[in-house]
């Protein structure tokens, strides 16, 4: 089964992060929202592969616990992140 | 002339064990005479078990209820010889659009390949669906109806159900094998016997308006999203016999479910999308919010729950009712089985596996359209929104828009009735799925394969067009296991010869695969044989004929191995 990558894919780290903002500048919240939720559909569609979809849901979403378990406590790593490398 | 099928009085008599202490002996009684309810009475007497229907009223459905009956609930009720009523006078449909605002972003045909008896769909109200089913219950010898006999008490004991009848002139009691609630998503059997159904309420409320007015639209389902006629909500538009159309407004949890049915508050929403000078009647109003639920187990010892009694799903795909039929068409002929000895009783368990299995796809299918129209969460909005931006210049976005999806059979792809497959076949008549239709040709007369399956346990052979030797001899097998205590049912065999330019030569009794559907919708080869359940799901599929395979395919469909 494919697995999601998450050593360095992208030659021009700097110009993708600068265009990420781009596509972002001078809309509001709520605009940027909408960006990001067809940016998500977009590229969800071009992976095709739920799998690894679900592999990049459950990053995206227990790195955040990551962060929010580091603001709290000294600890960094998180229960939920166990059993994510299948 | 045209009976009134929303104010007919169904004929009510003194039962004549009222006032009595004898406490008789049915095989079968139904609780509840809606569209699951008749169908189970219909389909178990036509196999030869009689039925008594019980229903505390005296009437059938009235106002706007289950409209959109599918394709398979067609094919079952075609077996039970009353489909040809209900298509004949329903609207057939097969396309939909969905706009969003004032675009359309997206068109669907749910039935795009021809060959097929029966239309995707067809509206029909379901006082016609209801009346229909009533007038062919009638006409069965097995099938005993008593309006205004209300069931008050279910007791159960190992050896039967005895149920509690309360009539206008007194109560009485009655014993049965096995007693069946088809009698809604209140269930009264449910409630006696301590059952709950567990699951969510969706917050949003929804409109319904019934309206009688001369069209000359197009026959096909109208789904908007924030259209400009009704901002921030969605909207319905469906045709139906009579000249009737549904409408369906979303109105969202805050409105007010007795306000919003006012005439005055309705008719200026329909003037809204249809303009002001459409000439219309309005025929009906109501207010609803929807769930989705399930009982944990559709059996409870001799009781088995069918339709709404089990399970209820939101409206927007239609697989309420349509999956209460396949429910009564999964139960039917393994209580007749049963009863008859063909099968032991934990066949009835499979009931519960299948048709649990089939109401948790219709729930997932009903709940993700749900959540599609009534987000839950300010991003579950923003995704939904983002679906439908993309959706007209995006051909993947227009597969995400949900606005319903619309019912389909469940294929029982694991179910413990069949048999796995040994060999490699390509589509979709896996073991578990409903058979495939096709145009066939019997005797010099065309007519459809499913019609050739009727009600029985079918093993079907296909044989090439000119097959000199011959397929094996029809003939109807007995017994498949002589020395045990039960004694399967018959087996009945079909040939289905594949046809062939110059037509095929085919024997009396041979179906012809005229255009070469059958073969192509079964992937069969010359030698192939599928084995049909008698609700005509496949139960297993070989690439040759062997008598002994079959017999052993057979026992495992009756638990009988």
């Amino acid at each position: 089964m494919a697995r999601l990558n998450i050593e360095p894919n992208i030659e021009f780290g700097d110009e993708l992060y600068q265009a990420l903002l781009d596509a972002h500048r001078d809309l509001t919240l709520e605009q940027s929202h909408a960006v990001n939720a067809r940016l998500i559909l977009l590229l969800a569609n071009h992976i095709g592969d739920l799998a690894v979809l679900r592999e990049a849901l459950q990053r995206a979403r227990s790195a955040g616990d990551d962060a929010h378990a580091d603001a709290c406590s000294s600890s960094s790593i998180s229960p939920s992140n166990e059993g994510v490398n299948r | 002339m045209t009976i009134d099928y929303q104010t007919l009085a169904l004929p009510y008599s003194a039962p004549p064990e009222c006032g009595t202490s004898d406490v008789p002996h049915r095989p079968v009684i139904v609780v509840g005479g809606g569209p699951v309810g008749l169908t189970l009475a219909i389909d178990l007497a036509r196999y030869g078990t009689p039925v008594l229907l019980l229903d505390e009223d005296d009437k059938l459905s009235n106002g706007s209820r289950a409209i959109c009956f599918a394709k398979r609930t067609l094919e079952i009720w075609d077996r039970l010889g009353c489909g040809a009523r209900m298509a004949a006078y329903g609207v057939s449909w097969k396309k939909g659009k969905v706009f969003f605002g004032d675009r359309l972003i997206y068109a669907f045909d749910l039935l795009p390949e021809t060959g097929h008896c029966h239309p995707a769909f067809v509206n029909l109200q379901q006082y016609y669906a209801e009346g229909f089913l009533y007038d062919h219950a009638l006409a069965q010898p097995d099938v005993e109806m008593r309006w205004k006999n209300k069931v008050v008490g279910v007791d159960m004991s190992p050896e039967c159900a005895v149920v509690t009848v309360e009539t206008p002139d007194g109560d009485y009691r009655l014993s049965c094998d096995y007693v069946v609630a088809c009698d809604g998503s209140r269930s009264p059997v449910r409630e006696m016997l301590g059952l709950k159904c567990s699951g969510q309420t969706f917050r949003d409320r929804f409109l319904i308006a019934d309206i009688r007015m001369r069209a000359d639209l197009p026959v096909e389902r109208r789904f908007w999203f924030d259209p400009p006629f009704h901002r921030n909500g969605s909207a319905l538009m469906h045709r139906q016999p009579d000249n009737i159309w549904r409408i369906d407004f979303q109105l969202g949890w805050d409105a007010d479910p007795v306000a919003e049915r006012q005439p005055e508050r309705v008719i200026p929403r329909i003037r809204a999308m249809l303009g002001n000078d459409a000439a219309f009647e309005l025929v009906w109003c109501s207010v609803y919010t929807f769930s989705c639920t399930r009982l944990d187990h559709f059996r409870y010892g001799r009781a088995f729950f069918a339709g709404d009694s089990a399970h209820v799903v939101s409206p927007f795909g239609a697989r309420g009712a349509n999956s209460g039929v396949q429910d009564a068409d999964n139960l039917a002929w393994k209580l007749h089985y049963v009863l008859q000895g063909h099968a032991p009783d934990r066949l009835l368990d499979t009931y519960c596996a299948e048709r649990e299995r089939a109401a948790d796809e219709n729930i997932a299918h009903s709940t993700r359209s749900a959540d599609f129209l009534t987000p839950k969460s300010e991003m579950s909005r923003i995704f939904r929104d983002a679906v439908l931006s993309l959706a007209k210049d995006h051909g993947f976005a227009r597969k995400l828009v949900n606005s319903g999806r619309l019912s389909t059979p469940t294929t029982l792809a694991d179910s413990p009735l069949n048999t796995p497959d040994g060999e490699r076949f390509r589509g979709t008549m896996v073991p578990g799925a409903p058979g495939a239709d096709g145009p066939t040709m019997m005797n010099g007369k065309q007519d459809w394969f499913l019609r050739h399956l009727g009600g029985r346990v079918v093993a079907v052979h296909f044989v090439a067009a000119a097959d000199d030797a011959g397929p094996p001899a029809p003939q109807t097998t007995g017994a498949h296991d002589q020395g045990a205590a039960v004694v399967g049912p018959p087996v009945h065999e079909l040939i289905v010869r594949v046809a062939e330019p110059r037509g095929a030569r085919a024997a009396n009794g041979e179906a012809i695969d005229v255009d070469g559907l059958l073969a192509e919708r079964y992937d069969a080869t010359p030698g192939t044989t599928y084995l049909f359940r008698p609700d005509q799901h496949v139960c297993a599929r070989w690439r040759r004929y062997d008598p002994t395979v079959i017999r052993a395919a057979v026992a495992r469909a009756t638990c009988a191995d």
